[in-house]
């Protein structure tokens, strides 16, 4: 029951793009084509779920142990860019299918935010690992999710008349935030 | 003071290169949460800047990128334990977006863009224009959310009581709100046919 409270909570009500603001560079920046949003949630899904498990881990077994909690910051970002790498290495040599499909967008998962808010975010509310994992899971559909819907909106956006000055940025902007107040209808369903 | 203006108008962060978005929306739901956001990344930059221009010379090119990176999270780490230690209600006020400064984009970026190939005191007033011009920019648009959402600035009630569009302080307020910010920027600079 607690894992589908997790779940939805992560996934409609506090989404993580609209309602948490993290990721929102990709989510501009790789939404003008629902092919490459699929892409880049499919490699946020897959990087973010391993992150999550390696920094609680350390957390718990390292950090927490030898008191050095102060160093969370710097060990996270280590810890992620360093994993990014490897399922990179490792993604060409026994998937090279998959590689390619994901392969552009892994090197830009390093400085996306969620991957480390969600790091972070799990610490803080104190799950254990099992939900800190459905956590992550759950939050990665939810990116996925806001990114495609919000590609979807775009491909249809760009076929129309927009005043000069709203072009681009602005309008994407805009749009995000009616997305995002189509989002808050979901407030309430889950505290 | 070129390179200060530099930062503060023609490359503002936040509306012309559009970085760093992530701070920018979800911090701005006053007017002093946007500027302590601003002023805490504009530290954070000065801070990496520098030490990066210092270091550019010894760090190996192949790992410059995991080296900034490190960089950048001390001085992190310093500007997160100076305000849970002294402005214990702001700390819990920016919550995560605090480590994430780690993330911005806006950080490696300069460090990249400016500090592995200017001296140590330009990279210093880089990191000045470039903060200040964030700061600028998280307080204006603070400001008009909290203007349009509770009828305060900075606090200071200017509409009556009952005034206020809580949406401007939700989440979908600042996505709409800070595209029409750029959009009347936009409309500034190009000069009217």
């Amino acid at each position: 029951m607690t894992f589908i409270l997790i779940f939805i909570s992560a996934v409609f009500v506090n989404n993580i793009v609209l309602s948490q603001f993290l990721g929102i560079c990709p989510f501009l920046g790789v939404s003008k084509k629902i092919d490459t949003a699929l892409g880049m949630s499919a490699a946020v899904a897959f990087v973010m779920t391993i992150a999550t498990i390696f920094t609680y881990i350390i957390q718990k077994s390292v950090l927490d142990t030898f008191h050095i909690g102060y160093l969370q910051t710097i060990t996270y970002i280590l810890i992620i860019a360093a994993l990014v790498q490897l399922v990179e290495i490792i993604l060409k040599k026994v998937s090279p299918a998959l590689y390619q499909a994901l392969g552009v967008f892994l090197p830009l998962i390093t400085t996306n935010c969620t991957i480390l808010g969600v790091a972070l975010l799990v610490i803080k509310k104190d799950f254990n690992l099992i939900e800190s994992v459905v956590f992550a899971i759950s939050t990665a559909v939810g990116f996925g999710l806001a990114l495609v819907l919000f590609a979807g909106i775009r491909e249809q956006l760009s076929m129309v008349k927009v005043p000069k000055a709203l072009e681009g940025t602005p309008i994407s902007l805009i749009t995000a935030g009616l997305l995002a107040m189509a989002f808050m209808g979901f407030a309430g369903i889950v505290k | 003071m070129k390179i200060i203006v530099n930062g503060l108008i023609t490359e503002n962060p936040t509306f012309v290169l559009i970085l760093g978005m992530c701070p920018t929306l979800a911090t701005t739901s006053s007017a002093i949460n946007g500027m302590s956001m601003g002023l805490a990344t504009l530290f954070v930059l000065v801070g990496s800047n520098m030490a990066i221009a210092l270091l550019k010379n010894i760090i190996p090119d192949q790992v410059r990128i995991p080296a900034y990176v490190v960089v950048i999270a001390t001085f992190v780490s310093v500007v997160e334990m100076t305000m849970q230690a002294y402005l214990p209600a702001l700390y819990d006020t920016l919550g995560i977006f605090i480590p994430l400064i780690v993330v911005n984009c806006i950080v490696l970026g300069r460090a990249e863009a400016f500090a592995a190939k200017n001296s140590v005191f330009d990279s210093m007033l880089d990191g000045i224009g470039i903060g200040l011009g964030f700061t600028f920019a998280l307080t204006l648009l603070g400001a008009v959310r909290e203007l349009l959402g509770t009828g305060k600035t900075f606090g200071m009630v200017v509409f009556p009581e009952n005034y206020g569009m809580l949406i401007f302080i939700l989440a979908p307020g600042a996505f709409i709100a800070l595209g029409y910010l750029i959009a009347v920027i936009n409309k500034i600079k190009t000069p009217n046919p």
